[in-house]
């Protein structure tokens, strides 16, 4: 009879199981194709080392937590298919085993579920207790009765695991008894309180039974469904930092970026069934911290809201009602909160499952600027300079080279020159930026360097066109760029400002332009590690240093060590470090052409990057990026500290070659 | 209704110097932009194609590069484009260009009623201010210059009222139909073209005219239309400056001869 009952429920609910995930997979379908089949060692690789290494779950120290209950639940599906075919054909069970396998499994079954239980509990003291800010948003909550529900479910499925278990063995009928340390405690306690140890065995056994059909009922309609998507994700990840956004075709009739949640790729809607929401991405995002309307999870949650929403429609042929931008509501994106975002990269970085929130907001962006034309009216400046004299500022093409003064600097020729300095527009025209122009020009002909200039045939390689939205317009000036590069027989790069960097090195390979470009930081170090600039490490006019990193010279193209080296170089010590620093810096609030555009919804991202500097009591900050430059020089102004100095790294250098002894 | 609006292909004036030894413009790769006090002539117009459903059409009297100028103006959603081209209307000057303009919305007018016409407050290579008037005299339309915004165009009683920014002052007129307009930049923002807009442009059709569309006497037009000569240009010598203060060791000192000078010069009031 008990088996009866159990057969059919679960074959009803693994039918529902199937039904209601294949409702929600098949919505996946809807979206665009998207390559992410290639190489499938390299995911295995990535697989392994986040889902079931779960590399980025432990670099928080909660996330301990989350490790032993995922790999308990690894082990603890071994037991619980066995409950389920057991329950099925009463004959077939793990005993059937080699007897050693058989108690080294139950071995493990017992101390794993002791300690999913203490994980459980440490799970709701910290939902009630602690109570963390990362695990709110707007729609959703940590504290909701999904995230309970799901808590004690777990937990449920444990104590009745052991209360099954402890009546049995209080029965006298378990073999293998003695590799169940913690089911044996429990027996212990059963005999000695004297309750009906077939009560107790039967309930339990019902209640783990119930439990495991809910279970599977209700994963695939709830956030647990990460446990389903969440490897696959991680398999499926961009092999690359994403630093870059994907290609667009330009013709008649065709459409441009995402207005509507179908015009995602697969990929974008695999992720939003991917998220767990942790709420990471929105503990280290600058425009939540600062009070902007954006949050990368709220972003991920509005987009499978929306699919949920729209898709039966969508699946129909029928178009949408849920608007995927527009005015705030859950599944929509508000256009505050889509230009909000700096590109900064800290919310993949953050991301336990891989997820890429940025290319999805940029996605949004490019909706907004080339089929709406709507975006903040500051950046129409913007893009008609870029268009007309292709640099931000609007100033004369012809005026490009006039940094270059009395400096001994020549036309870059190929094979006569060695490398090509592309200066960048602040490197040309913003007149605190040349001077870190200027310092570079000097290092390098004082250490011997092979380089020249295109002069005023330079042009604006197009990052902030990217990033905000306007691919028409990059795909444009990325093409001339590309042109130039070729017929001038460009092959090494050194750029002043990271973002000419990540262009020339990440988005211009879309266009079939392999370079070797470095950053300048990269070749000074370089050249002091080779003894081509001498240093005694003596420097000390700036004082103690902090060095911010740039979020595209270090997240988005992994250069760390050569900006430090340099400072160590100079001044005989390590430059000191903010409280977020390296791989997870703080923006300075200029990427992502936030440089073009004002600031008007809560604090201004560089105050809160400048006070976490100036809480290490610097005299002077190191960065390597004019945009980084501009935002600190303002930040300390703003704050009363414009006493501290900020210098580019190569400036520091200068310094030191300038003050060196002998 | 018909609504006009003419733009000109110019110089981009921030990258012009002068020839020292010539006194002419050296023109040799300086891109050419679209005047842009013309851009907010385009979108008034689009303004009222988009609230009356009036017909837009971009005419620009100019060489054939000029082209690029109206295909802009198609790509932010002008319905049609006329380039007035023709060696004959070359060297003309304010008299000249308006004569050729005033022809072709009169040539316009043969097809459907010319409501209203829209220039920009003046060009940044000229900078006279003179062909949009010139063209409402010779239409004999009303003319309202220096718009810096539109409080209403009655369609049915043929009556438009806006508001003229003048020095220190604005003024509230208004005009019976047909009227010209010319336009301050505070009048709007002019409207970024979509990208399907762009390559909808890029392969429509812009209609070319020549004098034997229009057929005017060539001794009225171009050069010899033209009673007024350029003799000579010249960038004003400026007057060498002096250091004053000391910015570098008393800042605060520096400031205030800075502020000083201001107040004596007239450009701070206190």
């Amino acid at each position: 009879m008990q088996t009866a009952i159990f057969t059919t429920l679960l074959v009803a609910s693994l039918l529902f199981f199937a039904w209601s995930v294949y409702r929600r997979l098949s919505l996946v379908l809807l979206g665009l194709p998207e390559e992410r089949f290639d190489q499938p060692g390299r995911r295995l690789s990535e697989m392994f080392l986040y889902a079931f290494g779960q590399l980025r779950v432990i670099k928080k120290p909660f996330g301990l937590n989350h490790f032993v209950i995922f790999w308990s639940f690894v082990i603890l599906a071994i037991a619980n298919g066995e409950f389920l075919v057991n329950g099925v054909f009463p004959s077939l069970s793990l005993a059937l085993l080699p007897e050693g396998l058989h108690r080294a499994l139950l071995v493990a079954f017992d101390v794993v579920s002791l300690l999913t239980l203490f994980a459980i509990a440490l799970s709701f003291v910290r939902r009630i207790v602690v109570r963390p800010p990362q695990l709110d948003s707007l729609y959703v909550k940590g504290r909701s009765p999904e995230a309970f529900a799901i808590l004690s479910f777990i937990a449920l499925l444990m104590l009745a695991y052991f209360g099954m278990h402890g009546a049995i063995i209080a029965q006298g009928r378990e073999a293998a008894a003695s590799a169940m340390p913690v089911s044996t405690v429990v027996a212990a306690w059963l005999t000695h309180a004297g309750v009906d140890l077939t009560l107790v065995e039967s309930v339990s056994w019902w209640v783990h039974a119930l439990v495991l059909i809910a279970f599977i009922c209700f994963l695939p309609l709830s956030k647990h469904m990460h446990i389903l998507t969440a490897i696959p994700n991680c398999y499926f990840g961009a092999l690359n930092w994403p630093a870059t956004q994907p290609r667009e075709t330009f013709e008649k009739g065709a459409v441009y970026g995402v207005g509507s949640v179908e015009r995602f790729t697969w990929k974008d809607l695999f992720d939003s069934f991917s998220c767990t929401e942790c709420g990471r991405c929105q503990s280290v995002c600058p425009a939540s911290i600062t009070g902007k309307p954006l949050n990368p999870r709220q972003v991920v949650h509005a987009i499978k809201t929306n699919l949920l929403e729209n898709g039966p429609a969508l699946k129909d042929g029928r178009k949408g009602t849920l608007p995927l931008i527009g005015d705030e509501g859950e599944g929509t994106n508000t256009e505050d909160a889509i230009w909000s975002c700096t590109t900064c990269g800290a919310c993949m970085e953050a991301c336990p499952v891989l997820i890429e929130q940025m290319p999805k907001i940029v996605k949004m962006r490019r909706h907004l600027v080339e089929t709406e034309s709507k975006f903040p009216e500051e950046l129409l400046n913007l893009f008609e300079n870029m268009e007309q004299r292709s640099n931000p500022w609007g100033i004369a093409p012809g005026e490009r080279a006039k940094w270059v003064s009395t400096l001994p600097v020549k036309p870059f020729v190929a094979g006569e020159t060695e490398y090509l300095l592309y200066v960048g527009c602040a490197g040309s025209f913003d007149s605190r930026a040349k001077q870190v122009t200027v310092a570079l020009a000097t290092v390098l002909n004082a250490a011997g360097v092979s380089w020249g200039i295109l002069g005023k045939d330079e042009k604006c390689c197009g990052d902030s066109l990217r990033r905000l939205g306007n691919e028409y317009l990059f795909d444009k000036m990325a093409k001339e760029n590309v042109e130039i590069f070729r017929e001038r027989g460009v092959a090494k790069v050194i750029t002043l400002c990271p973002h000419c960097l990540t262009t020339l090195k990440n988005d211009y390979r879309q266009y079939g332009l392999e370079l070797e470009v470095v950053h300048q930081s990269e070749l000074i170090a370089d050249l002091i590690k080779k003894g081509r600039i001498k240093l005694d490490g003596s420097e000390k006019s700036l004082g103690k240093i902090a060095y911010h990193d740039p979020c595209y010279l270090g997240r988005h193209n992994d250069i760390f060590e050569a900006p430090r080296t340099v400072v160590q170089a100079v001044t005989g010590s390590a430059p000191q470090e903010a409280e977020r620093h390296g791989r997870n810096s703080f923006c300075c609030g200029a990427g992502g052409g936030r440089m073009w555009m004002e600031e008007f919804i809560g604090d201004r991202v560089n105050h809160t990057r400048v006070d976490e500097l100036l809480a290490e009591k610097p005299d002077t900050v190191c960065v390597a990026c004019p945009y980084c430059m501009t935002m600190m020089e303002d930040g300390l102004k703003d704050r009363g500290a414009g006493e501290v100095k900020v210098r580019d790294v190569v400036e520091v250098l200068a310094e030191g070659l300038l003050h060196k002894k002998g | 209704m018909l609504v006009v609006v003419c733009v000109k292909q110019v110089p981009d004036t921030t990258q012009v110097q002068i020839d020292p030894v010539t006194n002419t413009l050296i023109r040799e790769g300086v891109p050419f932009i679209v005047n842009p006090y013309d851009t907010h002539a385009v979108e008034q117009a689009l303004r009222f194609k988009d609230r009356y459903g009036c017909r837009v059409v971009a005419i620009s009297m100019g060489p054939p590069n000029a082209e690029a100028t109206l295909r802009k103006a198609l790509a932010q959603g002008a319905d049609r484009a006329v380039l007035l081209s023709d060696r004959v209307f070359g060297g003309a000057d304010t008299l000249a260009t308006s004569k050729v303009l005033a022809a072709a919305i009169e040539r316009l007018a043969q097809e459907d009623e010319v409501g209203v016409v829209i220039c920009g407050k003046q060009t940044i290579d000229g900078d006279t201010a003179q062909v949009g008037p010139g063209i409402a005299t010779r239409l004999d339309f009303a003319q309202l210059t220096l718009v810096d915004r539109v409080d209403e165009l009655d369609l049915s009683a043929r009556r438009i009222k806006v508001s003229r920014k003048l020095e220190g002052r604005h003024e509230h007129v208004e005009a019976p139909l047909p009227v010209l307009l010319t336009v301050v930049r505070e009048l709007n923002r002019p409207r970024y073209p979509t990208v399907a807009m762009r390559l909808e442009s890029a392969d429509a059709q812009v209609e070319v005219w020549d004098n034997s569309v229009l057929g005017l006497d060539v001794n009225t037009i171009g050069l010899k239309g033209s009673p007024t000569w350029v003799s000579r240009i010249f960038s004003p010598e400026r007057a060498k400056g002096e250091m004053l203060g000391d910015g570098a060791h008393d800042p605060e000192g520096a400031a205030q001869l800075l502020i000083d000078k201001m107040i004596e010069k007239d450009l701070l009031a206190l």
